[in-house]
């Protein structure tokens, strides 16, 4: 028999499973004996990332919880199983299938439920809440059969239903009672604001609306009356007016509750029986109930401690919050509502680039008390900190919300915050905790991840983590494996310099020389775009042939089924209607699916490898020359029509972007490089978006760089003013050579500058100022890459022995015969893996 | 059983890289190292990726151990032994191959 006491934990949500998870880690789990009643059909999952149901998580994806779990640690689980009724004399819970339990410990972790407004209609067809998976199942079943949805509440859960119900293709409303957004977090500035932005996402606000009825709707299955009179006709009404604590269970046993609900719970998360626990959003702390996931975790770790005789107190949570909202940034921190006594309000408003700030100060300017941020939260993190640890504010604090120029107060490093600073507030991992773990051996964001659990959560504290790594990894005097790979001891720029100073022109001689081994697909590919940086030959020469990226070696890009694509130069995206017709003659010669790219010109794809060099030749008697969409080199430059067609144009954009492009074409770089060039502030090319951005003012060009679209994009920096166009190359020049020869292998210009000590600042310095006494080098070497550029597909055109690179089988005039194609919409395309099957029976027949 | 065929010239090989010949019908991936006069032959099949592409993957060594790297995804597989670096069980047929004289030859 079991002579352990028992411990009941009741409710399996994400307090409960954090709760379990953390006792198992403790010796406290040898002392008892663990049972845990779930309601729900599953064990827990991660509500905070529900709405990711919608985006293709499964339930799976979601789960909190190891496979194996209960059993690998012997806790007995009852799945499905509602605890309805808790003895205190006797102490035993009873559930609602009968099972009765001794406890001698028992934890509440019963959460909360939506709550719904007691508007008559309330309960109607389609009307329903989010909260748990089979919520969002009934959600997408409602509308999948109806057009509009209806969100009751603005705060921030209503805004993420809203994002969800648009993400369902519905067409959208917020119903709020108060006068504005997010009342709780946001002042009426930034409220404002976000209902603009979210206006503008196509999702209409209404706001002061108190609704009195739901009734049978004309054209949807529902409407909604409000108190003023209007109508609002809807499929599906989800209500997200907030929670109410799960109580009933306290309630009926006769513990102390809050007047409006909650089981109230001293600092040490017991009832008003001592044996009886209250975690998570069902507690009711200091009059409080926290409606985020991280108090309720402090509230799990704080039981632990002290069911294991350890002096530990739940004192309060901070409430900041940092959240996209239907991808507009928001952030509230502390005191956001300014209501300390004597608080000093600092605030930036711009419309046009949809951001607001404001920062809620000490009277005597020392310590941030609060602040609110929309539109842009880049810098939650850092005031966050400022915030919690009291630490002091720079003398003019106002420069923490200004746009950055070169002398504003970079971000808060790392090593500025005290070792008791909270990283993670999810898992409460401090400063010292992620010292500790390095010390200890991590020197990776996932090893960290995996030894502390910071940044596994919320996930909004994953780039401070980082930097205090990196801070620490450094202090520790950790010489960070930089390495380019087993075959050099060097760091790309390392490469770079032996390869220049020494005047290397091969692979061979420099791994001779500086390496050791064969190379590899890392090294080869990055010595070979240093070596065609340096010295710009031919790459399919034979001593740089077998260096090359697939892409490089066949000069096209790989497809999935290993056809190949083929992308003329547009320069500028401008194209005579001859080049246009010559496009499309060479595509349907070839049968060539065609596609018009991302970057203003023409893939057509689907071609074999053998069918590469005829396709070229006749490009290349159209006109053409190659693109470059295979090498990690100048792309395109985006270009919008500029002064010569558009009525607000201040310059020729075109035509500069033209000049551009053939400039830089076929320039070798650590990554690859795409520009843009606008003629007005307009923006049409989205030039803000690029490695380098040009936009035409009345007093000349405005040079932006460093920007980046893609995985992680990032708004160019304004780097120089009112340029003419000489100056504006020449810092083009400069700032490429330099980029050139001191990114990282596949560093875009982004990542480069934002890892460059120093950073816009000290680019400017480099650049402008000439600080390093460079420029005459970077000038002259990019001129010398200018100078010697060749169209590769010419040059490998007018070679027999190159062209026999581009047979598929040596041996063979035969083609692939994996490579099948099937019709779709007027084109062809790879056939799937069941659609070949099919064809190739076909065929043998 | 063991029948050499004589596929292509050695001048038809590629320095470093690969090329693909056809052999009965079968796909072989030919990889060539001049400076240690050796060649190595798989399939041409890469089975991660379901398309005939590995004599286009770049070669070289992983601790020691020659691969070709494919095209594709990346993956490494063991000029020698044929076997995938990253994906446990996966390995792709190797073929005994030789130059005699002025030509390249296969089994298969
Ligand atoms: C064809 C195209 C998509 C389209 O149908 O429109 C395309 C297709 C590919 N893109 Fe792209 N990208 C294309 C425009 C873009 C754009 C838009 C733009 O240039 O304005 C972007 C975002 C802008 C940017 O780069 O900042 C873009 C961001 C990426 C990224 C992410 C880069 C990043 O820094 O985050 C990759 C992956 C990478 O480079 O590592 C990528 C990689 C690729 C690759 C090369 C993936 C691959 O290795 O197979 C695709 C093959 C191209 C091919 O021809 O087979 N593509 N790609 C576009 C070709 C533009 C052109 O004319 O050259
Ligand atoms: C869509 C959404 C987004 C969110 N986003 C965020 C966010 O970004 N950041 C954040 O911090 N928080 C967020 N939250 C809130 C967060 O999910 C909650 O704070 C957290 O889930 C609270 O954990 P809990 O264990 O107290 O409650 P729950 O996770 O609700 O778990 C309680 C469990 O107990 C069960 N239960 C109740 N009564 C009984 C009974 N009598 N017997 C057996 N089982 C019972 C319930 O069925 C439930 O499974 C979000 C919530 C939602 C719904
Ligand atoms: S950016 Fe300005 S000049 Fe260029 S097309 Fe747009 S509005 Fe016209
Ligand atoms: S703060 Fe949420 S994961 Fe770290």
């Amino acid at each position: 028999m079991n002579t352990k006491p028992t411990l009941v934990v009741i409710g399996n949500g994400m307090v409960g499973q954090h709760f379990l998870a953390n006792l198992v880690l403790s010796p406290m789990k040898d002392e008892y004996h663990i049972v845990t009643f779930c309601e729900e059909p599953r064990p827990a999952y991660d509500r905070v990332h529900l709405s990711e149901f919608f985006s293709g998580k499964t339930a799976e994806d979601l789960s909190l919880v190891e496979p194996g779990f209960f059993e690998q640690h012997g806790i007995t689980l009852h799945l499905g199983d509602k605890a309805v009724s808790i003895d205190r004399a006797s102490k035993t819970v009873m559930s609602a299938r009968g099972i009765e339990i001794a406890y001698d410990k028992l934890v509440l972790a019963t959460g909360s439920y939506p709550f719904v407004p007691p508007v008559p209609g309330h309960d109607r067809p389609q009307c329903l809440v989010y909260r748990t998976i089979e919520d969002l199942v009934a959600m997408q079943a409602a509308a999948q059969s109806g057009k509009v949805g209806v969100v009751v509440g603005g705060g921030l859960l209503g805004l993420e239903a809203a994002k969800a119900l648009t993400d369902l293709g519905l067409k959208t409303h917020v119903v709020e009672f108060a006068p504005r957004l997010m009342a709780v977090q946001l002042d009426e500035a930034g409220g404002a604001l976000l209902r603009r932005k979210i206006e503008d996402l196509g999702v209409t606000v209404h706001t002061n609306k108190n609704t009195s009825l739901i009734t049978d709707g004309e054209n949807c299955v529902n409407k909604m009356c409000f108190a003023d009179g209007t109508e609002l006709e809807t499929d599906l009404v989800l209500f997200s007016a907030g929670i109410r604590p799960r109580d009933e269970l306290a309630r009926l046993c006769g513990l102390d509750m809050g007047a409006r609900g909650g089981i109230s719970i001293n600092n040490q998360c017991q009832t008003s029986d001592a044996d009886i626990y209250a975690i998570g959003e069902c507690a009711l702390w200091n009059g409080m109930i926290y409606g985020l996931v991280a108090p309720g975790y402090a509230m799990a770790r704080t039981v632990i401690a002290h069911l294991a005789g350890k002096y530990a107190s739940f004192m309060g949570a901070d409430m900041s919050t940092k959240l996209k909202l239907m991808g507009v940034d928001v952030a509230s921190i502390g005191d956001a509502h300014a209501k300390s006594q004597g608080a000093l309000v600092y605030s930036y408003q711009n419309d046009d680039s949809g951001i607001y700030k404001r920062l809620v100060v000490s009277q005597d300017k020392q310590f941030l008390l609060g602040a609110v941020l929309v539109g842009d939260a880049s810098s939650y993190g850092t005031l966050l900190q400022y915030c919690l640890n009291g630490i002091e504010l720079p003398e003019n604090p106002e420069t923490l919300i200004l746009p950055a120029s070169a002398d504003a107060p970079v971000a808060l490093g790392a090593d500025a915050l005290p070792g008791s600073a909270q990283i993670c507030s999810c898992f409460d991992i401090s400063k010292e905790a992620i010292c500790q773990a390095v010390s200890a051996g991590c020197t990776t964001v996932d090893q960290l991840k995996a030894e502390t659990k910071a940044a596994t959560g919320c996930g909004g504290c994953a780039s401070l983590v980082k930097s205090v790594l990196n801070a620490e990894l450094t202090q520790q005097g950790y010489t960070v494996n930089t390495d380019l790979c087993e075959h050099f001891a060097y760091t790309r720029q390392d490469l770079f310099s032996l390869v220049k100073v020494g005047g290397i022109k091969t692979f061979a001689d420099l791994l001779a020389q500086h390496g050791k081994g064969k190379g590899c697909e890392i090294c080869k590919p990055a010595v070979a775009s240093i070596l065609a940086s340096c010295w710009n030959d031919y790459i399919l020469k034979p001593e740089h042939a077998h260096l090359q990226d697939t892409n490089d070696a066949f000069l096209a890009n790989i497809q999935k089924d290993g056809t190949y694509s083929v992308v003329p130069r547009v320069a500028g995206g401008e194209i005579t209607p001859d080049k246009l017709i010559a496009l499309g003659q060479v595509a349907k010669k070839y049968q060539l699916y065609t596609k018009i790219t991302g970057g203003q010109r023409v893939d057509l794809f689907g071609a074999r490898l053998e069918q590469l060099p005829p396709i070229w030749a006749e490009l290349i008697a159209a006109g053409f020359e190659t693109g470059h969409a295979y090498g990690k080199s100048l792309r395109t430059v985006k270009s919008c029509v500029g002064s010569v067609w558009c009525r607000y144009g201040v310059d020729d954009s075109a035509a500069l972007a033209i000049e551009l492009e053939n400039r830089y074409k076929g320039l070798r770089s650590p990554h690859k490089l795409k520009f843009g060039v606008s003629g007005c502030t307009r923006e049409c090319a989205e030039a803000q978006s690029k490695d380098i951005g040009v936009i035409a003012t009345e007093n000349g060009w405005n040079l932006y760089v460093c920007g980046n679209g893609g995985m992680r994009p990032r708004h160019a920096d304004l780097f120089a003013t009112a340029l003419d166009k000489a100056t504006l190359i020449q810092y083009i020049d400069r700032l490429l050579g330099f980029y050139v020869r001191t990114a990282d292998r596949l560093q875009r210009t982004s990542v480069w500058l934002e890892a460059l000590e120093g950073g816009l600042g000290y680019l400017k310095a480099v650049v402008i100022d000439d600080k390093l006494g460079i420029c005459g080098q970077l000038e002259e070497h990019i001129q010398q890459v200018v100078d010697s550029y060749q169209c590769e597909w010419q040059t490998t055109l007018q070679d027999e022995d190159k062209l026999k690179r581009f047979r598929h089988f040596v041996n063979s005039d035969r083609s692939d015969d994996n490579v099948v194609f099937v019709e779709e919409r007027g084109q062809l395309r790879p056939a799937d893996a069941n659609e070949r099957k099919h064809y190739q029976i076909v065929e043998t027949v | 059983m063991t029948t050499w065929q004589t596929v292509c010239e050695v001048t038809d090989l590629q320095a470093d890289a690969g090329v693909c010949a056809l052999v009965d019908g079968v796909q072989v991936a030919i990889f060539y190292l001049p400076a240690e006069a050796a060649v190595f032959a798989l399939g041409n099949y890469d089975p991660l990726a379901d398309a005939n592409v590995l004599a286009r993957g770049i070669i070289g060594d992983i601790g020691g151990e020659l691969v070709v790297a494919s095209p594709l995804y990346k993956q490494h597989f063991s000029l020698s032994t044929g076997a995938c670096l990253e994906a446990d069980g996966v390995a792709v047929p190797v073929y005994p191959v030789r130059i005699a004289g002025a030509g390249v030859q296969v089994c298969v």
